[in-house]
């Protein structure tokens, strides 16, 4: 017995060290020496004595871990939830459901073993009768280290996977329990493709009609965000929800590419400064609620955290029906008073709820969903917008709203069933009085064809070639901005020169008539913003709105970031890396969101996300399409961490309200694209194109090289290769993109635009 | 007749390939200070040989830099040192490498040299026709004599198959470059022939090869 109980001892220490990674020296030295010295003697002891000397070191031990539970750092935390020990899925479906059914898995032979889906219940008590009440459980396995589930890295495959019984659960009505426990997505682009997939995912969950709770243990940017869309999101009091491992932000804060990692003392100092830890985020308003975890965290033999997990999952699952069922005031008492008696030790397992949402209670539960996540991150960006601002814009939406349904709802729709009306009168007379008129046309000896008047411009448009001296496809290099790059006077080598023979080409004339385009090959140079600014819109058609309203700011003051703002700002002459404005194209009007690249590698933090968001709800009330250009971004700002990266499910609710408001909702991506953004609110646009030569993609080469340990081939991230595994749906020349953006908005779109 | 040991003999002579590097444009050249006659340098490599070989000079035409990368694995022979910093027309020669040939290459040469090889027409799957796959399955290749518009193969794609004959001079197969189901380009080689007189001694030349070149 004292030999099974000194065992334990050897492995909380253990444990102990890998979390602290050797840190703290000082409690673990005195542990270790103990251990050594009660290892040496416990052989010699008699079995009350030995009894004895381990319960004693047992209270130390309990006293030390109690020790550094309170100095427990950021990155210490990131180490427990990494730990083989920690609990994983498969633990809680053992303890917290009362039986469960694993869907399309047998350990490895899954579509994804670190993607765990399954359908269980939990069984309730009132009175005499039980209850047994459905749900699907989603979420990673990290299997206790075993190496077939990778950390819990979801693949793309494994996302949809999720998605597909997100969707099986809300066609059987029944709540989502979703279990958050990965280091990130597994970054490939093989069909569908990590962003891509994500996208999907976000989307889809935005509406669930379903309940939807998250758990988060390990939330680690995207691969969370792909299950962690939720009504309810509970956390782990020892997890970590973050825009990038301390590890992965400590790289680039290091520029750290190659060779030589990251120091331990810098990734400690990431790992603080990026506010990752569950009091953070709820802080922050990130999640609803902590689960208190034993000292040092959760291990699979901690019972008790494990009873205490099932209470919390059912608590809040009847919170989640309780808020969208009723009549508010009943509703609101009897969640309050349940609260109350939960503090007081209400067993949940005795409460009876049902969870099936009639689909009224549905369409509340979606609605506020979405308000949850819209009023998210407000206090992470500057806004300078007064009191009257507001006021004014409050009545301008307004105005938009009542005079769009007016113009556009009831006038239009009546002044249409008139104008049919009248076409088919006079198609009716037509057709009456040509029958009977046809015997004097026959005795008048008038031809089939005759009062029919001959359309000289239709004859020419058939018979002849097309003419290119009025079509605005080509401008003949007459471009209204010319890149400052065309004054330079010297020569640049196409990067296909060596494959496809391209001649070297003049500067001016490269940046200038050519458009950047290499006239060999067709490679695309990168161009500034400003190029497509004046060369794709209308004429002074620009207006810019929220331009210095709202401002990036550094919310979590993240060491160094804010001078490295100010420099961005003042280099570029924006407050933050989305302009947001309203012009025509052709004369039909549009909403334009812009992620500059030269701000801050296009990042997205909660001014930007902020500006999209308004101007996606811009574009609704004005019946306007929405055109979202993307001249770079390199994905979330991490300096803003889970501010940042709330804007992912945040971003793409806003836009799945406004094309299911029957808008149109367009992305072009040029130059470079990464991360959050693709994988979220741009990912999700049915209607994506690519400009020539623009890479897509959701980590960088170095990084899936990193992860996965396999080469990447060049072009990996190509514009063509997003086309091949459909994740855009087309590629367009840049010198074509005022005419494809033309054609889109006249072809492409739902019901509810003012022009159509 | 091919005389295949006067050849291989001729290869060991110099058995390297030397040629020259010249500039592809004018400009102003400077050359890579770390590189000395007798340096060792790196073709293209990589998975996808996406990763540059040496950079052996940098050639400068109106400000635009351009590096003059080794093509081939080598060595350095000799450099132009008096033209750094001088202003070169296209196609001067800058530099001098010397390619040395690998085993594979020497037995490229040979058999190009020795073999008649007769290509895939199409990208598909090809079989021999059953007569000739018993044959070559039991008794090996070598015993299989082909002869100017002999039905050989069978060309096979997304469940066409159609019939091949074989065009070329009469001999035997001395050696057969594709596989069952594999899925061949136009112009890669399906089979090489020789005259059956010269079987022995091309194999003995392979096995010399084989095991007496040098490589690195």
């Amino acid at each position: 017995m004292e030999d099974k109980k000194f065992h334990q001892l050897q492995e909380r220490f253990n444990y102990m060290n890998d979390i602290l990674a050797g840190k703290n020296n000082e409690n673990l030295r005195l542990l270790s020496s103990r251990l050594e010295e009660l290892a040496a003697r416990l052989s010699s002891l008699g079995q009350e004595e030995a009894w004895e000397a381990v319960k004693t070191l047992e209270d130390l031990f309990n006293f030390v871990e109690k020790k550094i539970e309170a100095e427990l750092t950021p990155m210490d935390k990131v180490r427990i939830v990494r730990n083989p020990q920690r609990i994983c899925l498969r633990d809680i479906l053992e303890n917290v459901y009362d039986n469960y059914t694993e869907i399309g898995s047998m350990g490895e032979h899954s579509i994804d073993p670190a993607m765990l889906i399954a359908r269980a219940y939990i069984t309730r008590r009132q009175g005499k009768r039980t209850f047994n009440q459905s749900v699907m459980v989603i979420g990673h396995e990290k299997g206790h280290g075993e190496e077939i589930r990778n950390g819990g890295s979801a693949s793309p495959w494994g996302n949809a996977k999720a998605l597909h019984y997100m969707k099986v659960a809300e066609t059987e009505n029944i709540p989502i329990h979703a279990f958050v426990f990965t280091p990130g997505s597994f970054p490939v682009e093989d069909s569908p493709g990590a962003a891509q997939q994500i996208a999907k995912n976000l989307y889809e969950m935005s509406n669930l009609r379903v309940p939807v709770l998250a758990v988060i243990s390990e939330g680690g940017s995207g691969g969370a965000e792909a299950i962690g869309l939720a009504d309810r999101r509970l956390m782990f009091s020892h997890g970590y929800y973050s825009v990038i491992s301390p590890e992965g932000g400590a790289a680039i804060e290091g520029n750290v590419k190659r060779g030589p990692r990251a120091t331990p003392e810098l990734i400690e100092k990431v790992a603080e400064n990026l506010c990752l830890t569950a009091e953070d985020n709820l802080r922050m308003g990130y999640i609803d609620g902590i689960i208190q975890e034993p000292e040092l965290g959760a291990r699979c033999h901690h019972f008790d955290f494990l009873r205490q997990l099932r209470q919390e999952v059912l608590r809040a699952t009847d919170e989640i029906v309780l808020e969208v069922r009723g009549v508010e005031p009943f509703r609101s008492m009897s969640r309050r008073s349940r609260r109350k008696k939960t503090r007081e030790g209400l067993n949940m397992d005795t409460v009876h709820m049902r969870w099936n949402l009639s689909p009224s209670a549905q369409e509340r539960l979606v609605e506020r969903r979405h308000k949850k996540f819209r009023g998210l991150a407000q206090e992470a960006f500057l806004d300078h917008r007064t009191g009257w601002d507001q006021f004014k814009s409050v009545v301008s939406d307004a105005y938009w709203e009542f005079g769009s349904y007016v113009r556009y709802d009831l006038l239009r729709r009546r002044q249409q069933n008139i104008s049919n009306f009248l076409g088919e009168m006079k198609s009716e007379t037509s057709f009456f009085l040509k029958n009977q008129t046809a015997p004097f046309r026959r005795l008048f000896g008038k031809g089939k064809d005759s009062g029919v008047k001959k359309n000289g411009d239709a004859e020419k448009q058939l018979t002849t070639l097309s003419d290119w001296s009025d079509d605005s496809q080509d401008q003949r290099g007459r471009w209204a901005y010319i890149s400052p790059k065309a004054k330079e006077d010297r020569a640049v080598v196409c990067p296909n020169s060596a494959t496809h023979g391209c001649l070297d080409m003049w500067a001016r004339d490269l940046y200038g008539e050519f458009a950047g385009v290499c006239t060999h090959c067709g490679h695309h140079f990168p161009m500034e913003y400003q190029w497509y600014l004046y060369n794709v819109f209308d004429h002074g058609s620009i207006r810019e709105f929220h331009g210095d309203a709202i401002e990036s700011k550094n919310p979590l003051d993240y060491e160094g970031f804010s001078l490295k703002l100010e420099k961005a700002k003042a280099a570029t002459g924006l407050k933050s890396s989305c302009m947001t404005f309203e012009a025509s194209l052709h004369g039909i009007n549009t909403v334009v969101a812009m992620l500059v690249g030269p701000f801050r590698g296009g990042s997205v933090g909660a001014a930007e996300g902020e500006k999209f968001i308004l101007a996606s709800e811009r574009a609704s009330k004005k019946r306007l399409p929405f055109l979202a250009y993307v001249h770079g971004t390199a994905g979330i700002r991490i300096q803003e961490g889970v501010n940042g990266v709330i804007q992912m499910p945040r971003c793409t609710m806003a836009v799945r309200r406004y094309i299911d408001a029957g808008g149109l909702y367009l992305v072009v991506y040029d130059t470079n694209s990464y991360a959050g953004p693709v994988a979220s609110f741009l990912g999700c646009s049915p209607y994506q194109f690519g400009i020539r030569s623009s890479n897509v993609g959701f980590a960088g080469p170095g990084v899936i090289q990193e992860t996965t340990g396999a080469p990447i081939e060049p072009h990996y991230h190509s514009v063509y290769k997003a086309l091949a595994r459909g994740h855009i749906q087309g590629i367009w020349d840049r010198r074509e993109m005022r005419f494809n953006l033309h054609q889109s908005m006249l072809t492409m779109g739902g019901r509810n635009l003012y022009y159509k | 007749m091919l005389d295949i040991s006067t050849l291989l003999e001729e290869i060991k002579a110099a058995p390297y390939v030397e040629s020259s590097i010249r500039t592809p444009h004018c400009g102003v050249v400077q050359f890579n200070e770390e590189l000395q006659p007798g340096s060792k340098l790196v073709g293209p490599h990589g998975n996808w040989r996406e990763k540059p070989g040496t950079v052996l000079a940098t050639i400068d035409r109106e400000r635009c830099m351009k590096n003059v990368n080794a093509l081939e694995k080598g060595e350095l022979v000799s450099i132009n040192a008096g033209l750094s910093g001088q202003f070169v027309e296209a196609g001067t020669e800058i530099m001098r490498v010397r390619h040395f040939l690998s085993r594979e290459e020497v037995l490229q040469i040979i058999l190009k040299q020795a073999l008649y090889l007769f290509n895939a027409p199409e990208k598909a799957k090809y079989y021999f026709v059953p007569a000739v796959d018993v044959k070559v399955k039991n008794t090996g290749p070598k015993s299989v004599s082909v002869h100017d518009g002999m039905e050989l193969f069978i060309i096979s794609r997304m469940k066409r198959e159609m019939p091949l004959r074989y065009s070329g001079p009469d001999g035997v197969i001395y050696a057969v470059y594709f596989s069952v189901n594999q899925n061949l380009d136009p112009g890669m080689p399906l089979i090489g022939v020789c005259p059956p007189s010269q079987v022995g001694q091309i194999e003995e030349v392979s096995m010399r090869v084989q095991t007496e070149w040098p490589e690195d």
